[in-house]
């Protein structure tokens, strides 16, 4: 049996569920974090596995390159992120989000 | 390459990072404020210069033409009506205000680039470059509310970002390219029978994008961020976050929807996707709005709905519904940004937002108190405001396509948002004044309060101004 599209694609619809699922119910805000980039690799993966696939015998390299791009924005973004919840930290000396409820209505 | 064709964004990021630099020799930090604001003059010379302008460059990633300098003059002059709107509110924070007039300027670039891209990647990194930026300024308070609007921002726009990548993931994977124009001569082969079920895969695709952009423009269901972000971050970020970035993701969406997927056998498809979710956007924001007691938090509902009212636009499949959404989203500018900064102007004296303590404000501030009532009148639409041309013009557009159902719904909730607006109106005017301090008014705060309400009025009684310029910008899309 050899690998296909279709593996890929699964393996990556996979990991983005685990990443929205843990994503949406983890308390912790360092947890949700990590949850939002193993959504972002379950894109990476299928951008790749569909550069792959594409067109046979032909390796486009669009979606390499729109992996790459992620990868770097999604750096960005932890670290925007993490000095949030520093911030935080600092105000009520805990990340919990379920705890983040002065606003609501 | 052709890098004359990028002058706006680029003397935008010039001005930024001479802001950045400039902070650490100024000891006098208004004067990076100054310098924000006659350096916007710039980038908006740039863009007048470069109207009537029809090419892509740097390989289709930056697609300038009248349809994105709208957008583009549009968001600048939001930009510089924040700016020259914070002049107060920036001294709540002890440090760190040059980095906040960058931060700003480097988020209007991204708002910016996102209006003239005609590629997947290039709007991911530009709806990014706008939303760091956001994320970093409704934090910007450091205080226990803006900390968790931030925290609730940050947390779901990556998790709407990651929806929105998934979806250009599908589209891509289906079409073999990025290019909005490529896609769209793939798109139109596969949906040969006719229908957008003939190929599940572009549906998924295009329900997930649908999903990522609905984020920025603050539609149900993905709407949960608003109140919270709006309540807790700065108010001028909060005026910011509710015109230009809203303006921004709706640009995106018609370009997206108009170029990759304009062909007729599928636009009604996600035409009908956009009037559902629209007619449902503003009965919810206007029931919810009625129920609050937080002013910044009720203008927040309020932007849901009229990201509703925007998406009939949307729904209307046609040059004159287009031209709506365009004509609309100045005029929502106008009249939002006058009810914020009449807001900013009042909290700097009383630091309260709540409607109870806007009581009597008549008698203390008459002019700031009559600014604030014909902007919130202009947003339920009533004559002579540009709300009332906008809607009025929006409206008959969906009628046109047959949408009456559609329209039914928004004149009931136009009717429906009379009462929160009004009932504000009513505690500045009819309410006994808590105190009987005047509330006083810079020399800054006056000039964007007479640009905004002078805007509202003319916009209202000459709308043809800005509707030419709409009409000329969407004629981009067949």
């Amino acid at each position: 049996m050899s690998l296909g599209l279709e593996h890929y694609l699964i393996l990556s619809a996979i990991l983005f569920s685990i990443g929205l699922y843990g994503a949406l119910a983890k308390r912790n805000a360092v947890v949700v974090l990590m949850c939002i980039e193993i959504m972002l690799n379950a894109v990476n993966i299928a951008m790749v596995a569909f550069s792959r696939y594409l067109v046979p015998d032909v390796v486009v390299l669009t979606g390499h390159v729109f992996a790459i791009f992620i990868m770097t924005v999604a750096a960005a973004e932890a670290a925007v992120g993490l000095a949030i919840i520093i911030t935080i930290y600092r105000n009520r000396h805990t990340v919990d989000i379920e705890q983040a409820d002065l606003m609501q209505g | 390459m052709n890098f004359w064709l990028l002058s706006p964004e680029l003397s935008l990021c010039g001005i930024a990072l001479a802001v950045v630099l400039l902070d650490l020799v100024i000891e006098q930090k208004k004067v990076l404020a100054v310098i924000s604001v006659f350096g916007l003059i710039i980038p908006i010379a740039f863009t007048i210069a470069l109207w009537g302008e029809q090419q892509a460059s740097f390989s289709g990633m930056l697609v300038v033409d009248n349809f994105s300098l709208f957008f583009k003059f549009l968001i600048l002059g939001i930009s510089a009506l924040v700016i020259i709107s914070s002049v107060d509110y920036v001294k709540k924070f002890a440090r760190f205000q040059g980095e906040y007039y960058a931060l700003i300027l480097f988020s209007t670039g991204g708002l910016m680039l996102m209006c003239s891209t005609g590629e997947l990647i290039s709007i991911y990194i530009a709806l990014e470059l706008a939303s760091i930026s956001l994320y970093a300024l409704v934090s910007f308070l450091k205080d226990p509310k803006s900390s968790e609007a931030g925290l609730k921002y940050m947390i779901l726009g990556a998790i709407s970002s990651a929806v929105l990548l998934l979806g250009m993931a599908f589209v891509f994977g289906i079409t073999g390219s990025t290019h909005l124009d490529q896609i769209a001569d793939k798109v139109s082969t596969l949906v040969s029978g006719g229908q957008l079920w003939d190929s599940p895969a572009l549906l998924f695709g295009i329900v997930l994008m649908v999903a990522g952009f609905g984020f920025k423009i603050a539609s149900v269901p993905f709407q949960m961020w608003v109140p919270d972000v709006y309540e807790g971050a700065p108010t001028p970020i909060t005026a910011f976050l509710s015109v230009a970035s809203k303006a921004a993701g709706f640009a995106v969406i018609l370009r997206v929807f108009y170029t990759a997927f304009g062909i007729e056998a599928i636009s009604a498809d996600w035409g009908m996707i956009f009037a559902v979710l629209g007619a449902i956007s503003m009965t919810l924001g206007n029931v919810v709005a009625i129920a609050q007691t937080n002013i910044k938090r009720m203008l927040g509902y309020s932007s849901i709905a009229h990201a509703g009212y925007i998406m009939v636009g949307l729904a209307a499949i046609s040059t004159l519904g287009k031209s709506g959404v365009l004509f609309f989203l100045a005029g929502y500018a106008l009249a939002n940004l006058g009810a914020f900064i009449a807001i900013i102007a009042i909290s700097n004296k009383t630091g309260s937002d709540e409607i109870s303590d806007y009581s009597g404000m008549s008698r203390r501030s008459p002019v700031i108190s009559f600014i604030l009532a014909f902007c919130l009148i202009s947003l339920i639409g009533i004559p002579p405001t540009v709300g009332f041309m906008a809607k009025f013009y929006i409206f008959n557009a969906a009628i046109q396509q047959d949408l009456l159902w559609l329209v039914i719904i928004a004149v009931l909730n136009s009717t429906i948002s009379a009462y929160y607006y009004l009932r504000v109106v009513k505690v500045i005017y009819i309410g006994e004044p808590l105190s009987d301090e005047p509330i006083p008014s810079s020399i800054p705060m006056r000039v964007s309060l007479a640009i905004t309400s002078i805007g509202v009025l003319v916009l209202g009684i000459y709308p043809w101004i800005v509707l030419r310029l709409a009409e000329t910008a969407v004629v981009t899309f067949p």
